[in-house]
């Protein structure tokens, strides 16, 4: 029996390394235009394939929510997921590899930020494709592109400068008014600012103003922050920052100006997926840039050791103010996004839920890493979005799963790597080929 | 004029007088001793030059400059580097980074360059590189650039934390306890390290040790230390010999 069992892992193993090795070979370039044709073939031919499966419709969620809500129905939205998404990923970009990875190399003549420019294009293709089955999709894909800035923007503070920052969501709420107020009162008609200022059709040209102006009035909010920061550490900035949010939620709750609990609205429809997107991936290209360089490193230097940074002559004070400034004023971008895609926002959206989401997504992807950012604000959004047929049961799955990563992987999934675009994009070789 | 001069430096902690009218003169390029039993105020006195604490009285006079009160990384950006006697490394960053790191008082690229990867910024780390891959060739860890410094060995250790300090650019290196903890062979290879900076970038040193060997066969003029005041300095040999520094080590004999 356990002979049979050896041979059985033997075979597993074998099958295993050999779908590495097919895989192995196929460079980023490969993997996405794999993608790109898998959502073309589901725009396609997505409807049919439903008919032929007896689907209900075309499962929004890589079909978790029918599987959850009609168990029935397993076989079909799983043949769904293999027959438009599993198998033509794979086999396109297997079969494309030898071509992609030809391009690749050639791209590597070029300044890098062509060959970066031709991914994000061809990644944003298959986004939009794929988005435009459903508006449901459309606003999952915004908020997860959301998150990922607010996560990225807390990693910056919490992972790379190792402090325990409560006050995110307050940046948030403090971005998303302030870039309200901002287009409300300029471009539109609304009860409480009255007459559009400005003529609408100047509005969508200045929406990267609001956004601004939103990452801005957080970055002042930080200051409040950063000041007690230079003293305290750990627990008490901890407490000095969940206090900060606190204050910054009650505040707009009593600030009849901005429409207090109720909340405000008819924000103008500036945040498209293709505006969400550009800020996502710029958040994502300056942060990495900062947290590559000297000065970005300082912030873990700090952290590691704040004595001998001082004494390596690292200037700790501006550290810790820069990184605190930085990280608001993106969790302020993130939160003028955020009030633009849904087109509301009230106080009570910036609480201890939402902190505890971002704070959930830092350390489920992974601290002081950039792919972990990525990795917890994409894999928390969509399993947010996936479970929700399961009601109660989601915020009882969710914590367990986080629970279950913190054992194995104290520092989360992918913790401590760099995001090195370079390596990321060049041409893959087979392992087996080298030799 | 002195390279670096204390007059009459003094601190307490609460009602403790740790350092008590402490005078230091260090010429350039000389290689200065700090003994004493444990608790007799030395790394204090370390910390009070290089700024992490603020001394009572007294001044210290770096280049006939006044820096008592400054940022300890303003201290260091002016050319005093130093290593520490628990080798305060940063765990999570690889040997190349920390060599890397003591720079930071020399980029200029700005908080631009660091979020838009200007020109000038890859310029400047790349040189900064080369920098540092120089001077861990000095001290035979070029081999070791990528490892994280928590899986290096002791004295593997000790060697980055000795390019770090260098790193800097001082014009004086403070060592505190550099063979704290080494076997004899580490030991030999740390007194090679320190005799080759010093000969090739024509450092003045000041180090606080333990093995009376070590400082014997490095130092010029050697200080003793004892209850936060110098009770004798001289070369190697004059404090060998000197009945008070017997006294402080071994105590002294009560005749009844």
């Amino acid at each position: 029996m356990s002979d049979k069992d050896g041979k059985l892992s033997k075979n597993m193993k074998i099958l295993k390394d050999k779908m590495l090795d097919t895989i192995s070979g196929v460079p980023l370039l490969g993997w996405l235009f794999g993608i790109l044709i898998a959502v073309l073939l589901e725009h396609f031919a997505g409807d049919l394939l439903v008919d032929v499966l007896g689907l209900p419709k075309i499962p929004v969620l890589f079909g978790c929510v029918i599987i959850l809500k009609k168990p029935l129905m397993i076989p079909g939205a799983m043949l769904y997921m293999l027959l438009i998404y599993i198998l033509p990923i794979s086999i396109v970009a297997r079969l494309s590899s030898v071509p992609a990875n030809r391009v690749a190399a050639k791209l590597l003549d070029y300044p890098m930020f062509v060959s970066v420019l031709i991914h994000i294009a061809l990644f944003y293709a298959s986004l939009y494709i794929w988005s435009e089955i459903s508006a449901y999709r459309v606003l999952t894909l915004k908020l997860t592109l959301v998150a990922i800035i607010l996560t990225l923007s807390l990693n910056v503070i919490n992972g790379y400068m190792g402090e325990f920052s409560c006050s995110h969501p307050g940046f948030m709420a403090l971005g998303a008014y302030g870039a309200s107020v901002f287009t409300v009162l300029l471009f539109a008609n609304d009860k409480i600012f009255g007459h559009a200022l400005l003529p609408p059709s100047l509005g969508p040209f200045m929406f990267p103003i609001a956004l601004i102006i939103g990452g801005i009035t957080a970055a002042l909010g930080a200051l409040v922050i950063a000041i007690p920061s230079f003293r305290t550490r750990g627990d008490y900035l901890a407490i000095i920052s969940l206090a900060f949010l606190f204050i910054v939620k009650s505040m707009i709750e009593n600030l009849e100006v901005v429409g207090g609990p109720r909340g405000l609205s008819s924000q103008p429809d500036y945040a498209g997926l293709p505006t969400v997107f550009m800020w996502t991936v710029a958040c994502i290209w300056i942060t990495n840039n900062f947290v590559r360089s000297t000065l970005g490193k300082a912030l873990n230097a700090v952290r590691d050791d704040e004595m001998a940074a001082d004494a390596m002559s690292v200037n700790t004070r501006r550290t810790k103010m820069v990184a605190f400034l930085f990280a608001a004023f993106w969790a302020g971008v993130a939160g003028g996004l955020f009030a633009h895609v849904l087109r509301y926002v009230n106080p009570g959206t910036f609480g201890l839920q939402k902190l505890a989401e971002v704070l959930a997504m830092v350390y489920f992807g992974g601290l002081n890493s950039v792919y972990g950012s990525i990795v917890g604000a994409v894999s928390l959004s969509l399993l947010g979005e996936a479970l929700r047929p399961l009601e109660i049961f989601k915020w009882i799955i969710i914590p367990l799963l986080l629970i279950l990563v913190m054992i194995y992987r104290p520092t989360g999934l992918i913790a401590f790597k760099e995001f090195d675009v370079g390596k990321l994009i060049k041409p893959k070789q087979r392992p087996g080929k080298e030799v | 004029m002195a390279l670096l001069r204390v007059e009459k430096m003094s601190h307490e902690f609460g009602g403790l007088r740790a350092v008590n009218h402490y005078d230091l003169e260090i010429e350039k390029g000389q290689i200065r001793g700090l003994i004493g039993p444990n608790g007799a105020g030395k790394t204090t006195i370390f910390n009070l030059i290089t700024g992490i604490y603020k001394p009572t009285e007294g001044d210290i006079l770096f280049e006939g400059k006044k820096i008592t009160g400054l940022q300890p990384h303003q201290i260091a950006a002016c050319g005093l580097g130093r290593t520490f006697q628990n080798m305060q490394l940063w765990r999570h960053m690889t040997v190349l980074e920390h060599v890397k790191m003591a720079r930071y008082s020399r980029i200029t690229y700005g908080l631009i360059g660091a979020f838009f990867g200007t020109a000038e910024r890859y310029r400047q780390e790349e040189e900064i590189e080369v920098i540092a891959y120089r001077l861990l060739k000095m001290v035979g860890a070029v081999h070791l650039a990528d490892q994280i410094v928590t899986n290096l060995s002791y004295g593997d250790q000790r060697r980055v934390e000795m390019a770090r300090a260098l790193s800097l650019e001082p014009k004086i290196l403070f060592l505190d306890e550099p063979t704290a903890g080494m076997n004899p062979e580490e030991l030999i290879n740390m007194m090679d390290i320190i005799r080759k900076v010093h000969k090739e970038l024509g450092l003045a040193i000041f180090l606080i040790e333990h093995r009376l060997k070590v400082v014997m066969e490095l130092c010029q003029i050697i200080q003793t230390l004892n209850f936060g005041q110098v009770i004798a300095e001289g070369t190697p040999e004059e404090i060998q010999n000197d009945p008070k520094v017997i006294d402080a080590y071994l105590g002294r004999e009560t005749v009844a």
